[in-house]
């Protein structure tokens, strides 16, 4: 399996960091809720969640608990930390800025 | 990685190493939690079980990849990385076991020299005395004299001192001394320490046995015949008795009760001798013959230390003690004036041997860095070769995915198993060169030499820093090479290099480059030293040397007083020159290159009017009749002493050569007044000069006074003779006991020796600069003979080529070798200029001979050039005997 790209891979991270930012979940949710939000557009398999969740906790920008889930089955929670909180609004205002101006370069090369 | 990271990420890190296996575990439960959701999700949507579990694999993606993913990215992964590299590391060098031993010894060699060396440094000159404390606060005190000549201090002085110096926390005085053991029938000299009754206190070693001194024991003259002994002297002549505290010794015929047994490992406070006893000051009378100097303070004989306040900077104390210095200045011109009294660190300590190995050891610190340097280059020229035949395997683990920063750690890795191997190697070396350095001086009769190396945490923490830069070197050189590697490089047939051009391997020829300039510079640093050592000894130094034996009676020991020992000497005298074999005897109070110092004195000339801050002082001896006939010291004019000028007559004096010039402008000054200790002697005789205190001295003023006129009872004795040294030895041995059968001799040496013993630094810095310069070539011989080996396999085509082409093997013979000799030549070159910049800090080390000797420098580019030869001669051969046929068709 080849690498993502750096860009999605990037995406990746802040996607997850999103979606834990509105609330604590399992893996199982948090892909549910990447295939809601990204309309399979991004194309994330399961498989590349669980070692970017790895990463990101070794990271220090979020923090896994075991709990009990909906039915009541033991399940690892995922929930953002404050340097995590940190992190999604640097890359989000990151992200902003490169994509106002890659938008801004597309709009310069169809006038 | 901020700091609030790690807070995060460590006990996760260290739960992942620790904990493997329960990480792991949760990590599989998580992904099949997810799996099952996924089936059952896909079960609700209408699939059967066996496809729902099918499509829900699907989705993952490959289970077993995902886990090592995860594994990956957990990063926790350092130290396993490291575990792992270090197996596959050990693998690797166990794979190639000749070259690992070679690297390994190369290591062991370069690493062990050095911690060697630090452990004499730190042994013998920053904390020379095992068992006392701070003494990294321990100054050694003596007087200078006009700033320049160093004496020591007297006992009245040292009490001021004392006194008056508040930034020290404790002085006290250590002054070598020899002793006549008195024991059973027979006597026997040992060496001893006269101590003030703070001394064990002061620094802080506590008897195992019995007590140290109390205070007012060095209080009186010969009032408190206390001993405290060695640890070693109890084992040995006491057979470690329990009671013997209380019990009595004879030393100097005076018997002494022993209050104390020093802890073991204790050697006293004198770098270079193991002391047997102690006895207190107030002794002194008893062991020094120069009778009761303890309220004379022109009596300078007190060697002594000062411990500073913690927090107190020598500059400070250094402050106090001249202010000290000055007001006895004052208070006592006679005996002060121009005296002032200096603070050196323990390892330039004036009085002990201390002084006579530093140069010694500076060029070692050097020399040892040299051969460190070789030895790396070494090991990273075959670390080279041994990349070269794994760039295959570097490219595999670059093609299937490790980053370059992974091949770079796992390089490293393997650089810090050969360097901890080698620094483990390098610690035993060094352990087992501890007292070599007492090897290498000549055998004493009488009194251990010790100078020990110490081998503690500061040499251990020097070693593995070391370690750690040796690990980079010698890590980083493959890493250059890796740099280089692409992933097709390895698949492409090699072309093979060129033996007779400039070959692609520049670091290869620039690390044997290297090694060739570091191997001559020691080659000319050790050849200037032996040469230098070989100038000392058959330098004259102003007498004979050969047929001359010099012992001393130990009279003072016997009891014997001012009347009796005059008595003794001109008996002795009268009978030994009757004996066959014997052609004259004398006495002087000091021998000259010996260990003992001479007198000296404020003067004055008539007719000689010294400039407004000149005060003149000159160094004398005291010498019986016949001494110069006896030493063969040629008298330009006069006459020599004879029995007359003893006590009664007029004082007289003998002036060297210098002095004739410096004071009575080169004219005949027999008949002329000369004022020594405030009397006035007239000149009788005009001596050659000599040496005195060195080899290296330039000459200087100096004269001898009659020893009747300036007394002492225990002078040395001289004999010229015809004999060899034991049966000089015997003859007068037997001379001595038909006067007195309790009089012991001292050791009996010939002059020579003493002259040898004069050489000392120079026979020590040439043997251990001549071993390591050999071993460097060695060093430098073995890595050419590596980089022509692999040249020659390199281009096994070209130089069939070559052969088919009608080269003859001689032909290709000289090509290698010739390749071998321009490599060297470079390294000579660059040597030659080196060396002519750094021989100069051998310094004092040198013996009339120039830093830039040519004769030396052309020695070592022979030896250099026949090494590079001899390296390349089995390359060279196997070259010639290339079989074009066998080769071409290849």
């Amino acid at each position: 399996m080849s690498k993502p790209a750096d860009l999605v891979q990037g995406t990746l991270d802040m996607l997850i960091l999103k979606i834990l930012a509105l609330q604590a979940l399992n893996g199982w949710a948090i892909s549910q809720r990447l295939k809601q939000i990204s309309s399979d557009v991004l194309g994330v398999s399961d498989g590349s969640l669980y070692p970017a969740l790895q990463k990101l906790e070794h990271r220090g920008w979020i923090r896994a608990q075991w709990k009990a889930s909906e039915n009541n089955r033991r399940a690892k929670f995922y929930s953002l930390t404050r340097l995590g909180r940190k992190q999604l609004e640097k890359e989000t205002a990151n992200w902003n800025r490169v994509s106002a101006a890659i938008s801004g370069i597309v709009q310069l090369k169809e006038a | 990685m901020d700091i609030e990271q790690w807070l995060y990420s460590l006990p996760l890190r260290l739960r992942s190493f620790f904990h493997p296996k329960q990480v792991d575990q949760e990590m599989k439960e998580e992904l099949s939690e997810h799996l099952e959701q996924q089936i059952s999700e896909n079960i609700a949507k209408g699939m059967s079980p066996e496809e729902a579990r099918r499509s829900a694999m699907r989705a993952m993606g490959g289970l077993a990849q995902i886990e090592q993913q995860c594994r990956d990215a957990r990063g926790g992964s350092v130290l396993q990385d490291l575990a792992q590299d270090l197996r596959y590391g050990l693998r690797q060098l166990c794979r190639a076991p000749g070259f690992s031993a070679l690297a390994i010894l190369c290591l062991t060699l370069g690493i062990g020299a050095n911690a060697a060396v630090f452990s004499w440094v730190e042994g013998i000159l920053f904390r020379p005395y095992p068992l006392v404390a701070h003494q990294e606060r321990l100054f050694a005190v003596a007087i200078t004299v006009q700033g320049e000549r160093i004496d020591l201090l007297s006992w009245p002085d040292f009490l001021d001192l004392r006194r008056n110096c508040t930034l020290c926390e404790d002085s006290f005085v250590s002054k070598i001394t020899s002793s006549t053991l008195n024991i059973g029938d027979h006597a026997e000299v040992t060496t001893g320490s006269i101590v003030s009754a703070n001394y064990f206190d002061a620094i802080g070693v506590h008897p195992i046995l019995g007590r140290g001194f109390e205070a007012g024991e060095d209080v009186g003259n010969d009032s408190n015949p206390v001993v405290v002994i060695s640890y070693r002297f109890w084992r040995n002549r006491f057979k470690g008795d329990p009671q013997i505290i209380g019990k009595t010794q004879r030393l100097n015929n005076v018997p002494h009760t022993i209050i104390g047994v020093a802890p073991e490992g204790f050697y006293g406070t004198f770098v270079g001798r193991a002391m047997q006893l102690w006895v207190p000051v107030s002794m002194e009378e008893t062991f020094d013959s120069g009778g009761y100097k303890l309220e004379d303070r022109g009596a300078r004989w007190i060697e002594s230390y000062v411990r500073l306040k913690p927090g107190v900077s020598r500059a400070q104390a250094q402050q106090q003690i001249s202010a000290i210095a000055a007001r006895l200045q004052k208070d006592y011109p006679a005996t002060n004036r121009g005296r002032s009294i200096g603070l050196w660190a323990l390892w330039q300590t004036p009085f002990n041997h201390a002084g006579e190995l530093l140069p010694t050891l500076q060029v070692m610190v050097a020399v040892v860095a040299f051969v460190l340097l070789i030895a790396c280059a070494n090991v990273g020229n075959l670390l080279l070769v041994r990349s070269f035949v794994r760039r295959h395997e570097m490219s595999v683990r670059l093609a299937i995915g490790a980053s370059r920063g992974r091949l770079l750690k796992q390089l490293l890795t393997e650089g810090l198993i050969l360097s901890a191997l080698g620094t483990a190697g390098g610690f035993l070396m060094a352990y087992w060169c501890r007292h070599l350095l007492v090897m290498l001086l000549p055998v004493r009769e009488g009194d251990a030499m010790y100078l020990p190396g110490a081998i503690d945490g500061r040499v251990m923490a020097m070693s593995l820093g070391i370690c750690l830069v040796v690990t980079l070197i010698i890590g980083l050189v493959p890493a250059l090479q890796t740099h280089h590697l692409d992933l097709a490089g390895p698949l492409k047939a090699e072309s093979g290099g060129v033996v007779g051009v400039r070959s692609k391997g520049w670091i290869r020829s620039g690390l044997v480059i290297f090694q060739v300039c570091l191997s001559f510079i020691l080659l000319v640093g050790a050849a200037l030293l032996l040469e230098s050592l070989q100038r000392i000894r058959s330098t004259s130094p102003g007498f004979s040397t050969t047929s001359v034996a010099v012992t001393g009676v130990s009279v003072v020991a016997a009891g014997y007083d001012v009347p009796r020992a005059k008595t003794f000497q001109n008996e002795l005298i009268d009978r030994l020159v009757g004996l066959p074999g014997i052609e004259s005897a004398a006495f002087a109070r000091v021998t000259p290159l010996g260990y003992g110092a001479f007198s000296s004195t404020p003067i004055a000339v008539d007719g000689y009017q010294p400039s407004p801050n000149e005060q003149p002082e000159v160094d004398y001896n005291q010498a019986s009749p016949s001494y110069f006939t006896t030493l063969g010291i040629p008298l330009f004019s006069g006459r020599e002493f004879t029995r007359s000028d003893d006590e009664n007559a007029p004082p007289v004096a003998i002036v060297n050569r210098t002095m004739v010039e410096r004071y009575w402008r080169g004219q005949d000054p027999i008949g002329r007044r000369l004022q020594v200790k405030g009397r006035w002697a007239r000149v009788v005789g005009v001596a050659a000069d000599s040496k005195y205190e060195s080899m290296g001295e330039t000459p200087k003023p100096f004269f001898y006074v009659p020893l009747r006129q300036d007394f002492d009872r225990e002078p040395d004795l001289y004999i010229r003779t015809t004999q060899s040294l034991p049966s000089t030895l015997a003859t007068v041995l037997r001379t001595v006991h038909a006067l007195d059968q309790n009089l012991a001799l001292y050791e009996t040496i010939t002059l020579q020796e003493q002259v040898n013993r004069a050489a000392l630094p120079q026979l020590v810095a040439g043997t251990l600069v001549s071993t390591l310069g050999g071993l460097a070539l060695l060093l430098a011989a073995v890595g050419l003979y590596g980089v022509m080996s692999y040249a020659v396999a390199q281009s096994t085509r070209e130089l069939g080529l070559r052969m088919a082409l009608g080269a003859d093997p001689a032909n290709l013979l000289r090509l290698v070798i010739s390749r071998g000799l321009r490599l060297a030549a470079g390294g000579v070159l660059l040597g030659t200029v080196a060396a002519l910049a750094v021989t100069r800090l051998l310094g004092q080390l040198l013996y009339h001979v120039s830093p830039h000797d040519p004769v030396v420098f052309g020695l070592a580019l022979a030896v250099i050039t026949s090494t590079v030869i001899f390296a390349c001669l089995l390359p060279a051969w196997r070259a010639s005997r290339t079989d074009p046929a066998r080769v071409l068709r290849a």
